[in-house]
């Protein structure tokens, strides 16, 4: 499993060409091009109003893209709903829209993909089967669910952040997109998160990472691409470039450049 | 790999902060703990209380059975849709207008009466679909959309009933009935050669006429039973009742994993339409008759059982066992006070002091469900 894929050799898992989004007059993706191979993370990079959300909403099926080329292991996609891009293998974990806080573990692990048992009509939902398979993919992550009947709402957000992923991966995702998985995610937590993304990518799968913290990016991913202004400003592999460049890349413009000098480099 | 998958916390020493759950803790996270709770106090009190004044003999028992039966009908249908995040206002308005969709074609446009039942079940389920559709397509809160149902069914059906009948009841549905098949399925009683047996046995009182004081179970009762286990069974034991609780507790996450949100809201809404036409059925079957104020208040009566039983008003959780425990508390306060020959004005009181009770309990319950604080 841990044979690594050569990342630049195999054909592209998603790659998207000159990708543009308008909704009635506003341009929000205005030529974005980028791709991810299998066993990449690919960190996306930008501020807010940089196009992050529309393109990993037309990457999930959310919204269609205006004009532009879309491709899934090399052939052209069009998704009409998300569950198409699911079907295809691309899976989304949302930041905090991922899980039924009120609802148990292991139904939410299931949720929408559920598991039955029994004949014709009378088709029941095996939850002993749902409960087994939660807490066995929780433990594989390091995740010690005693009990997978309990609410998620019992669990911390990055765990929460981890059943969600590991359910991607358990159903068979061969991308995944991460929005924002550790913004709202203290220091240990965040670590539990990225390790797991490490985790993934070596089994293969490709992931795409979205975030504005560099530190966070720089720790998983092996390629940048940043976003300005619905543009692909760049993309970098990680041994082109450094932390600190990443960081003014994103900036983007002088003054926080300014700002962060000012306050002696730490923005 | 395999060596490399556990470093997050496999061999971590059990958090001290987490304190062990004992199997009670466990208990006290279901919804319907409350409301069993509830009916043992219930019990107890009117055990007490109504002690010798025939509330448990045969009849007794019968007759609060029946008032529990009927609101464990619309109860279901209300605790299924709060689940799924959804009020219906509508539904004593619907209560009585299927009433009328029922009476008036029977009498005034000779229909045969299975006709007009079947016409009945399809107009409620029409409406329960249109309130389900506005409610998804314009996102508004359903509190609204169909308080606004409250006022137009019940508008309607006073004024149907003023338009064909000159005055808000139309009766005379028996006469038109005859012997169809329809009138033994909501108002007949089922097993009443047991209940001749239990009689001649000793087990259950006996009428001066020789009759057993109990004749048997009336069809509420069973349909009642039916649609609480098809219920419960649906909500705890399918992929729908899972995506009940999805849509209900949070519908984007739902959505994002795949869950249809509108078709399920949509058809949580014909159920409760379902639910209240055979409240109604029942009713003119059993009076031979439909009233312009039937089911008037029904649609709280059904919340509150819905809410005693550990529905959340914000949606996701609850369940169908605990509304049926809140209608059965509804039925035995209602009917103890009468046999114990309380002041009846008390009810009201005790029925809104019941209610605060089981929505501070609940979300006592919740924080503990999810660990919230």
């Amino acid at each position: 499993m841990s044979e690594a894929t050569n990342p630049s050799a195999a054909t592209p898992l998603i790659e998207v060409r000159d990708l543009v989004k308008h909704f009635g007059p506003v341009v929000a993706l205005n030529g974005v091009s980028m791709k991810v191979r299998p066993g990449e993370v690919l960190c996306l990079l930008g501020d807010n109003g940089a196009g992050k959300s529309t393109l990993i909403k037309t990457l999930s099926g959310v919204h269609k893209p205006t004009s532009g080329t879309f491709l899934v292991d090399g052939r052209p996609v069009s998704f009409s709903t998300p569950r198409d891009a699911l079907d295809a293998g691309i899976a989304t974990v949302y930041q905090d829209l991922a899980m039924v806080p009120l609802t148990s573990i292991a139904r939410n692990f299931f949720m929408g993909r559920e598991p039955m048992r029994g004949v014709g009509p009378f088709k029941f939902l095996d939850l002993a089967f749902a409960e087994r398979v939660a807490r066995e993919e929780m433990k594989k992550i390091g995740i010690d669910v005693r009990d997978p009947s309990q609410a998620v709402g019992t669990l911390s957000g990055g765990e929460r952040q981890c059943v969600a992923i590991a359910r991607a991966v358990y159903f068979g995702a061969k991308v995944l997109i991460l929005d924002e998985p550790t913004s709202a995610l203290g220091v240990a937590q965040t670590s539990m998160v990225l390790k797991y993304v490490h985790q993934v990518r070596a089994r293969g799968l490709g992931v795409i990472f979205i975030t504005h913290n560099v530190r966070h990016a720089y720790a998983v991913g092996n390629t940048f691409t940043v976003l300005n202004r619905g543009r692909t400003l760049g993309t970098y592999e990680k041994a082109a470039i450094g932390i600190e460049e990443l960081q003014n890349l994103m900036a983007g413009d002088k003054e926080l450049q300014l700002l962060s000098d000012d306050l002696g480099g730490m923005v | 790999m395999a060596e490399n998958s556990t470093v997050v916390a496999a061999g971590r020493p059990a958090d001290e902060r987490l304190q062990k759950q004992s199997g009670l803790r466990k208990l006290l996270s279901r919804p319907e703990l409350g409301a069993i709770a509830g009916t043992v106090l219930v019990f107890l009190f009117f055990g007490a209380t109504a002690h010798g004044t025939g509330m448990f003999a045969a009849d007794g028992i019968m007759n609060w059975i029946t008032v529990t039966a009927q609101l464990t009908i619309i109860a279901t249908g209300a605790a299924l849709l709060m689940v799924g995040g959804e009020f219906d206002l509508s539904v004593g308005s619907m209560i009585g207008f299927a009433g009328m969709m029922i009476a008036i074609p029977t009498v005034y446009f000779g229909w045969p009466v299975w006709a007009s039942v079947v016409f009945a079940f399809c107009g409620a389920l029409l409406i329960g679909f249109l309130n389900g559709l506005i409610v998804v397509r314009t996102r508004l809160p359903s509190f609204i959309v169909t308080l606004a149902s409250l006022y137009i069914l019940r508008g309607m059906t006073i004024a149907l009933s003023i338009l064909f009948a000159n005055r808000t009841i139309v009766s005379g549905v028996k006469n038109f009935a005859g012997d169809s098949i329809v009138v033994p399925l909501f108002s007949g009683k089922a097993f009443q050669g047991l209940f001749v047996w239990m009689a001649n046995a000793g087990i259950i009182g006996k009428l001066p006429n020789g009759q057993p004081s109990v004749q048997g179970i009336p069809a509420v009762v069973i349909w009642a039973f039916v649609i609480a286990l098809i219920g419960h069974i649906v909500l705890t034991r399918t992929r729908f009742g899972n995506w009940i609780f999805g849509a209900g507790g949070d519908a984007n996450a739902a959505r994002n994993v795949g869950v249809p949100v509108a078709r399920v809201k949509i058809t949580l809404f014909m159920v409760t339409a379902f639910c209240a036409t055979v409240y109604a059925t029942c009713q003119v079957m059993e009076f031979g008759s439909a009233a312009a104020d039937r089911g008037v208040l029904k649609e709280f009566e059904a919340i509150i059982a819905a809410v005693i039983g550990g529905c959340l008003l914000t949606g996701g959780y609850g369940s169908v066992v605990g509304a049926f425990f809140g209608a059965l508390i509804f039925g035995v306060v209602q009917m103890g006070i009468l046999f114990t020959g309380a002041p009846n004005d008390w009810f009201q009181v005790f029925l809104g002091l019941m209610l605060l009770t089981a929505v501070l309990f609940n979300s006592y319950i919740r924080r503990r469900a999810t660990g919230e604080r």
